[in-house]
C-alpha cells in the first residue's frame, strides 16, 4: 500500500514537448549536486488574487481625503510614519517592520488599465507583459522567464505551492508544483498496466507517472487539522514544505492568497485574507531561520487596487492602484516606498482609483538585478517585455 | 453516421457510452433539443416551490435569530431544507445524464449553467443556484440566446451573486436618502464574461453607464426578483453608444436585446462552445460560421450549434478535451448502467461520499467553481497529478462502491465502443481481477477524454 498526503509536479507550458522537459519523467525529491547558478538569495512571489484594497491595508491618514472617501472603513489603523497606519489586523507585522524587514510600495500596480477584469489583471500580473500584448498571446510567466536566462538550474530551483495554477512559474524551464493532500492506492501490477495504458497519450502520461512516483515514495506524518484554523493551518502546511526546500536548492517560491474581493461589507470581509497574509510572513520569516530570512526578499502584489471610495454596499469595488507588501531581511523596510499622488478628485485615476505612480514590475525587476545581477537589457525587454525600469528605488539592502 | 462516429459523438456532444439507438448524429441531436424535454419529465427537477420556500423559511429564521438564540435549532434545519435543494439539484442533473437519450441537451444545461456562473453567498441561498439551473437556463438551451440571458440576469441566484441587489443609483430616491452607492459587479460581468466577451470594445463607461441602468433590479427573500423604483438611477444611460431610457425593467430589456446580438457576443459564445466542446484551441474558421449562422437566426442557438456541427473538426478522430469530473462521474454510472432512480434517491451522506467528495478530489468542489467565470477548460488544468491520483482512486473503487461488477472485457466495449485502443484491450485482458480491469477502463485516456 502507497499512500502519500502531498504531489509534486513539474509545471510545463502548453507548448511544450516532453522532450524539452527533461524533469518531467523523474520527478523526485532528490537535489542536484551542482554549484548554485543563482547564487544565495531567495524570491519569493506571494499573488494576492481577488485585488487586494491596498488604501485598507496601508491606510493614507495624512491624505485629508481619506476619512471623506472612507467613512466606515477608514479608522483603528496602526501608525506606521506618521503618515500611513497599518489595518489592526495587521498588527502582528510591526515588528518585522519596526526590524526593517517589511515595507510597502504605495499607489503602485501593473500596466493593467481600465477594463478592471480579475481574470484579464491576473493574466496580465503573470504574464509581466503590458497592455500592447493581446491576451493569451504569452504562454509563459515573468518568472519562469527570468528562470530560462539562467542555464543549469535543476528544477527544484523554484516551486509553486498550493493548490491553485501559478501561471507566473509556468514556461519551458523546469519549475514545480507542490500541493497538500492527496492519497493514491496502487498495487505494483496495477501500475504497469496503468503505464501501459498512458503510454501514448502524454498528458495523462504525465500526470498519471508523477502521481504514482510520489504515491511510492512514502508518506510523512499526518498534519492534517480541524476547524475554525483550518485556513491557517493550510499556509503552515505550504510553509514548512517550502521552507525547507528554500533552505536547501530551492531559490524561488510562489503562492496565491485569494479572498480580497470585497465588494461588500468589507470591514469584515477582510479579515480573513488578512490574517491569512500575515501568518504567511510570520511562519515564512520563522520557518527560514534567521540565516536565510536575511538573504530573502518577498513581494505579495495583487492585479490591480479598489476604488478609492467606499461603494454603496460598505465595499469597494475594482480600481487601479494599489500596495505591494515587500518583506524579508534582504529588503530596506521600514518605509512606505513610492510617489503618493493624493486622494483629491483631480488626482485620482479616471476620477475614481489610487493614480498608479509606479509600474510594479519595475520593482520586482530591480529586486531580481539586486539579488541576481541580471542585465538590464534581459529584464526589460525579456523578463517584462516593454518595461522601463527607470532608477534604481533603492529596494534592497 | 459509422459507429465510429455515433460512438465519438456520444461522447463529445454527449454524456457517453452506451448509447444504443441514441441521437448521435447532428440532425437527430437538433431533432431531440427541438422537441419536449423527456428527462425533465421522466426525472423531475427542483420546484419553483420547494426553491422558493426552503430559501423564504431559512432567511426569515436568521433574521429572527438576531431576536430570538433559541431559533437556532429551527435555523439549522432550514439550512438542512436549502442544503437539500442543492444536493437535488446535482442528482437530478446527474441522473438525467446517465438516462436521457438526448444527451446534447444535457450536456448544453451544464455548459450554459456554467455561461451564467453563480455561486450561494450564505446558507440560506444554496438552493438558488439549482433554481436558476432548472428554471432560468434549461427551458431555453434550444431557444434563444437573449430568453436566456434575461431570464438569467433577472434571477435572484446572480442578483444576489453579482451584488446588484446591493446596488443604488446615486442620483435615486434612496441613493440621495441614504448616500448608498453604484455596485458594477453585474454590470462588468455581463459585458465580460455573459454577453460581449473581454476582448471587446468597450470601455470602462459603459461598464457604468450599464451598472446605472440595472439600478432597480434587486431581489429578496419575500418577493423573489423585483424591480424597486427606489433605487433606480433616473435620467437615461448610454451604454456603447447606444441610449436607453424609460420606466422599470424595459430599458434593461432593451439593452440585453442589443448585447444578445452583438456581432462580439455572436463570437463570444461560439468561441466558449468549440472550446467546451471540441477543443481547447479552437479553429477561427468554425468560430466565425457559427456567429454568422447565429447573427443571420436573430439570436438563435439551434443554428449557432448547427453551424458547430457542420464543420470538419466537429467529428475529427481526435479527442482533446478531458470531461470534467461531474462528466467523468456520469459517464462512470452511465457505462456502469446505474439507474437514474437510484441516483436521485442517494440521501445527503451517500451523495456525498459517491459523488461530492470524489468530486472535489478531482479538483471540481460542487456549486464552488471559485468565480464568475465558471470552470476550467483547459484538459491541463484537470489532468494534474493530484486530478489523476483522484481519478485513479474512483475508477479502482467505483463499481465495487456502486455495486455494479460487469465483465472487464464487456465493460470495454460498454463504456468506449470503437474508442478503445489496442493498448487498453490489452490491459484489460492481462488485468489480475475484475476490479483492476474496470478500474483500468475508466482510468483510461479515451474514457476521461472527449
Amino acid at each position: 500500500m502507497m499512500n502519500r498526503r502531498f504531489l509534486l509536479r513539474s509545471l510545463g507550458g502548453v507548448a511544450c514537448s516532453a522532450a524539452a522537459h527533461p524533469f518531467l519523467s523523474t520527478v523526485t525529491l532528490a537535489q542536484s549536486n551542482g554549484t548554485a547558478p543563482l547564487g544565495d538569495h531567495r524570491l519569493i512571489v506571494v499573488i494576492l488574487r481577488g485585488a487586494m484594497d491596498g488604501l485598507d491595508a496601508v491606510q493614507p491618514v495624512g491624505d485629508a481625503d481619506f476619512a471623506r472617501l472612507r467613512p466606515t472603513l477608514a479608522g483603528g489603523g496602526i501608525d506606521l510614519d506618521g503618515y500611513f497606519a497599518l489595518h489592526p489586523e495587521l498588527g502582528g507585522l510591526m515588528p518585522m517592520w519596526k526590524a526593517g524587514a517589511l515595507g510597502f510600495v504605495h499607489a503602485t500596480s501593473t500596466p493593467y488599465r481600465d477594463k478592471r477584469s480579475h481574470f484579464d489583471g491576473q493574466d496580465l500580473l503573470e504574464a509581466g507583459t503590458g497592455m500592447d500584448v493581446a491576451a493569451g498571446a504569452v504562454r509563459d510567466g515573468w518568472l519562469n522567464r527570468m528562470l530560462q536566462a539562467v542555464p543549469g538550474l535543476s528544477a527544484e530551483t523554484a516551486y509553486a505551492l498550493g493548490r491553485d495554477a501559478q501561471p507566473m512559474l509556468e514556461g519551458p524551464a523546469g519549475a514545480r508544483l507542490w500541493t497538500p493532500d492527496v492519497t493514491l492506492d496502487l498495487s505494483a501490477q496495477s501500475r504497469l498496466l496503468l503505464e501501459h495504458v498512458y503510454h501514448d497519450d502524454d498528458l495523462f502520461r504525465e500526470a498519471a507517472t508523477e502521481a504514482m512516483d510520489l504515491a511510492a515514495m512514502g508518506a510523512p506524518e499526518d498534519a492534517m487539522q480541524e476547524g475554525g484554523n483550518a485556513r491557517l493551518s493550510d499556509i503552515d502546511e505550504l510553509v514548512t514544505f517550502a521552507a525547507a526546500r528554500l533552505q536547501a536548492e530551492t531559490r524561488i517560491a510562489a503562492f496565491s492568497l485569494s479572498g480580497w474581493d470585497t465588494h461588500r461589507r468589507q470591514k469584515a470581509a477582510i479579515v480573513t485574507s488578512l490574517r491569512r497574509l500575515q501568518h504567511l510572513f510570520l511562519q515564512l520569516e520563522a520557518g527560514l531561520g534567521p540565516a536565510v530570512w536575511g538573504k530573502t526578499t518577498v513581494l505579495a502584489m495583487t492585479e490591480f487596487g479598489r476604488t478609492a471610495a467606499e461603494n454603496g454596499s460598505g465595499g469597494t469595488d475594482h480600481g487601479t492602484g494599489g500596495v505591494m507588501f515587500v518583506a524579508g531581511g534582504a529588503v530596506r523596510g521600514g518605509r512606505v516606498m513610492g510617489q503618493w499622488p493624493g486622494l483629491s478628485e483631480a488626482a485620482l485615476y479616471d476620477r475614481r482609483d489610487l493614480m498608479p505612480t509606479s509600474d510594479v514590475r519595475a520593482w520586482a525587476a530591480w529586486a531580481m538585478r539586486g539579488m541576481y545581477g541580471f542585465d538590464r537589457g534581459l529584464l526589460e525587454n525579456t523578463v517584462f517585455p516593454g518595461l522601463q525600469m527607470g532608477d534604481d528605488p533603492g529596494l534592497l539592502m | 453516421m459509422t459507429n465510429d462516429l455515433h460512438d465519438l459523438s456520444a461522447i463529445r456532444f454527449g454524456t457517453g457510452l452506451p448509447a444504443p439507438g441514441r441521437a448521435t448524429t447532428p440532425e437527430a441531436m437538433l431533432a431531440a433539443l427541438a422537441g419536449p424535454d423527456l428527462a425533465a419529465s421522466a426525472w423531475p427537477g427542483v420546484s419553483r416551490e420547494e426553491v422558493t420556500r426552503t430559501y423564504q423559511d431559512a432567511a426569515r429564521l436568521r433574521r429572527a435569530l438576531r431576536r430570538d438564540p433559541l431559533l437556532r435549532p429551527a435555523y439549522r434545519d432550514a439550512t438542512l431544507a436549502t442544503q437539500a435543494v442543492q444536493t437535488k439539484g446535482l442528482l437530478v442533473q446527474m441522473a438525467r445524464g446517465v438516462g436521457s437519450e438526448d444527451g446534447f441537451r444535457e450536456r448544453l444545461v451544464q455548459f450554459w449553467a456554467d455561461h451564467f456562473t453563480t455561486e450561494a453567498r450564505f446558507r440560506h441561498d444554496v438552493g438558488l443556484t439549482a433554481g436558476m439551473v432548472e428554471h432560468a437556463i434549461r427551458p431555453h438551451v434550444g431557444g434563444r440566446f437573449l430568453d436566456m440571458l434575461a431570464a438569467a440576469t433577472l434571477h435572484p441566484a446572480m442578483l444576489i451573486y453579482l451584488d446588484q441587489v446591493q446596488s443604488v443609483g446615486p442620483g435615486s430616491r434612496a441613493g440621495q436618502r441614504r448616500g448608498s452607492g453604484l455596485n458594477e459587479n453585474l454590470a462588468r460581468e455581463l459585458l465580460e464574461l455573459h454577453t460581449l466577451g473581454v476582448g471587446s470594445d468597450y470601455a470602462q463607461e459603459d461598464v457604468r453607464q450599464a451598472a446605472e441602468l440595472l439600478t432597480g433590479l434587486t431581489a429578496d427573500a419575500d418577493q423573489g426578483f423585483f424591480f424597486n423604483a427606489n433605487f433606480a438611477e433616473p435620467g437615461p444611460e448610454t451604454v456603447l453608444g447606444r441610449s436607453y431610457d424609460g420606466e422599470g425593467i424595459a430599458p434593461v430589456l432593451s439593452l440585453l436585446a442589443d448585447l444578445a446580438v452583438h456581432p462580439d457576443t455572436a463570437r463570444h459564445l461560439a468561441r466558449k462552445l468549440v472550446v467546451h466542446f471540441i477543443s481547447d484551441i479552437p479553429d477561427e474558421g468554425q468560430i466565425a460560421s457559427m456567429a454568422d449562422a447565429y447573427l443571420a437566426s436573430d439570436g438563435a442557438l439551434a443554428p449557432l450549434y448547427a453551424a458547430m456541427f457542420a464543420h470538419p473538426a466537429a467529428f475529427a478522430p481526435t479527442a482533446h478535451k478531458a470531461r470534467q469530473p461531474f462528466d467523468f462521474i456520469m459517464a462512470t454510472m452511465r457505462a456502469l448502467e446505474v439507474p437514474p432512480a437510484e441516483i436521485i434517491g442517494m440521501g445527503r451522506g451517500e451523495a456525498r461520499k459517491r459523488i461530492i467528495l470524489p468530486m472535489q478530489a478531482m479538483g471540481q468542489a460542487w456549486a464552488r467553481p471559485g468565480g464568475p467565470d465558471g470552470w476550467e477548460e483547459d484538459a491541463a488544468a484537470w489532468i494534474t497529478p493530484q486530478g489523476m491520483a483522484a481519478r485513479i482512486n474512483w475508477a479502482m473503487s467505483a463499481p465495487d462502491d456502486l455495486g455494479r461488477r460487469p465483465e472487464p472485457r464487456v465493460f470495454v466495449q460498454t463504456a468506449l465502443g470503437n474508442r478503445a485502443s489496442e493498448r487498453l484491450i490489452w490491459a484489460v485482458n492481462a488485468a489480475q481481477d475484475q476490479r483492476e480491469g474496470l478500474g483500468l477502463v475508466l482510468a483510461a485516456p479515451e474514457f476521461n477524454r472527449r
